[in-house]
């Protein structure tokens, strides 16, 4: 691993993205949109649910579309030739998941400032604990979403199989991860699994934020970053300098 | 129009008394893809500060071999040594430059920016990104995306991309292939500048008539090296006036031997 190769690497990657207008405006305001729609959908629900799923959903829009853009453009990376050029170069695999990780942490920290500050701002929700909080929890979450989906490229072949695998690996955790039903209230083999899952930490740091005025994430953020580490570890055996 | 003149610095030669040494040895080399013997058993030796070409029809082994010269390929058996260590080490990272067949670059940014990504990661100074624009005659797309290229100015960007590390063995598949002549004629004149500096360049094509550009030929088909040795010497052995014709008349030598 090299600074100066995995900073070109994450530097790349953004302007990459700044080449892509539409995928940034996308990446801005989807968010946006989803939790405006949100807010309206529970405008006349008595019981603060918007307050309780919102926050929630701050948690979970950069691991889903992370997930997404990581394994697309790392497929991208392996489809088009790119990668195995780089392998043959100084570039260490490490660089490459590092840069990954960099640049889109970066991009999930505006896509979460953007996001919280519509969801206050416009739509009313309320926060009990500090926004910072709220960034950082983003951040780990985009990282793992990107860790994952690094990961993910590396069993995908073709880019409908990597388009496939979010439903795969992340429907599943949204439906456990307690935004639909509680986790204490679910039948114990899947509350069992949920505790396991990444994304329920992420939901659950969320709300611990939103909810209270001294939060407490740590344990979250430790669950969060161990899948960070092991998912980029797996992810760097898909990375091979020699391929059939 | 390509920079002819542009001659490079003390630093940027590679070591003294390179040229006419066996640069890359092979040995032995098996190579399976898909269950299919690729390579049975190929061995060749590619000397520095020469334009050594991998001639050949599609499909007959050419970019697997190089594919294991640079080490980016599984083997089942032989090897293959670059500058006396083993291929894809670590140690020639910086030193082997490998132009992929399509070209391998990012669609999404500029000639330039793709450059100046490469000259990051190999770690080499930024006026060697305005070096490598011009030298393969770019200058005139440094800014435009590579997608809204075409299908040669992409290839030349991607040629860029090696050539802006400076290594001392190129290796380049197919990095002429549906140029327009006056273009093909500039790159080989790089190619040939690159050897006569001591560098290893090896070039594959399908293309027969790029025999004339290279000093040494190396003929493979079906996996196997129909001939290993200079044009002249090859037309003589045959008998014949052109590398096409050369090259059947191997064919037809070896299906009436067999």
């Amino acid at each position: 691993m090299n600074p100066r190769i995995t900073l070109a690497t994450a530097g790349r990657i953004l302007h990459q993205l700044r080449n892509d207008r539409r995928t940034i405006a996308l990446l801005l305001l989807v968010p946006c949109v989803l939790i405006g729609l949100l807010a309206w959908v529970f405008a006349d629900a008595p019981g603060g649910v918007f307050n309780l799923i919102g926050a929630s959903l701050l948690g979970v829009f950069p691991f889903v579309i992370m997930f997404i853009v990581t394994s697309v453009s790392t497929l991208r990376e392996r489809t088009s030739g790119t990668l195995e050029r780089l392998l043959t170069t100084p570039l260490g695999k490490a660089d490459l998941m590092l840069g990954y990780a960099v640049a889109f942490g970066l991009v999930a920290i505006v896509q979460s400032l953007v996001a919280t500050g519509f969801a206050v701002w416009v739509c009313g929700l309320d926060i009990a604990g500090p926004v910072w909080m709220l960034t950082v929890v983003a951040l780990f979450d985009a990282v793992l979403g990107t860790a994952l989906g690094l990961l993910a490229s590396g069993f995908a072949r073709t880019e409908f199989q990597a388009v496939q695998f979010m439903p795969a690996f992340v429907l599943p955790q949204f439906l456990l991860c307690g935004l639909l039903v509680p986790r204490a209230h679910m039948p114990s083999v899947l509350s069992t699994i949920s505790d396991w899952l990444p994304l329920s930490y992420a939901v659950d740091a969320m709300k611990n934020v939103t909810g209270s005025a001294t939060p407490t994430i740590g344990k979250e953020l430790l669950v969060m970053g161990a899948w960070i580490v092991i998912s980029l570890a797996l992810g760097s055996l898909t990375l091979r300098r020699r391929t059939p | 129009m390509m920079n002819k003149d542009q001659g490079r610095d003390a630093a940027g030669a590679p070591a003294q008394g390179s040229a006419g040494r066996d640069s890359i040895v092979v040995e032995h080399l098996q190579v399976n893809r898909g269950g299919r013997v690729v390579l049975p058993d190929l061995s060749v030796t590619i000397p520095a500060g020469q334009v050594v070409g991998i001639l050949g029809p599609s499909g007959g082994g050419k970019s697997t071999l190089m594919r294991a010269i640079v080490g980016v390929q599984i083997v089942a058996g032989g090897t293959v040594r670059v500058l006396g260590e083993p291929a894809g080490s670590p140690a020639l990272r910086r030193r082997v430059g490998y132009q992929t067949q399509a070209p391998s670059v990012y669609a999404d940014l500029s000639v330039r920016a793709n450059i100046a990504y490469f000259a990051r990661v190999l770690g080499v100074e930024r006026a060697a990104v305005d070096r490598a624009i011009e030298e393969v005659d770019l200058a005139d797309h440094a800014d435009a995306l590579v997608a809204n290229l075409s299908g040669g100015q992409r290839s030349r960007a991607s040629l860029a991309c090696t050539l802006v590390g400076d290594p001392e063995v190129l290796v380049l598949d197919e990095p002429t292939v549906g140029l327009d002549p006056v273009l093909r004629r500039d790159l080989w004149g790089l190619f040939r500048r690159q050897a006569e500096q001591g560098r290893t360049v090896l070039v594959s094509s399908h293309v027969m008539d790029e025999a004339v550009r290279c000093d040494r030929l190396i003929l493979v088909r079906e996996g196997r090296v129909l001939s290993d040795s200079t044009l002249p010497e090859l037309l003589d052995r045959t008998g014949t006036a052109d590398a096409e014709a050369a090259f059947l008349a191997l064919i037809d030598a070896a299906e009436a031997a067999a």
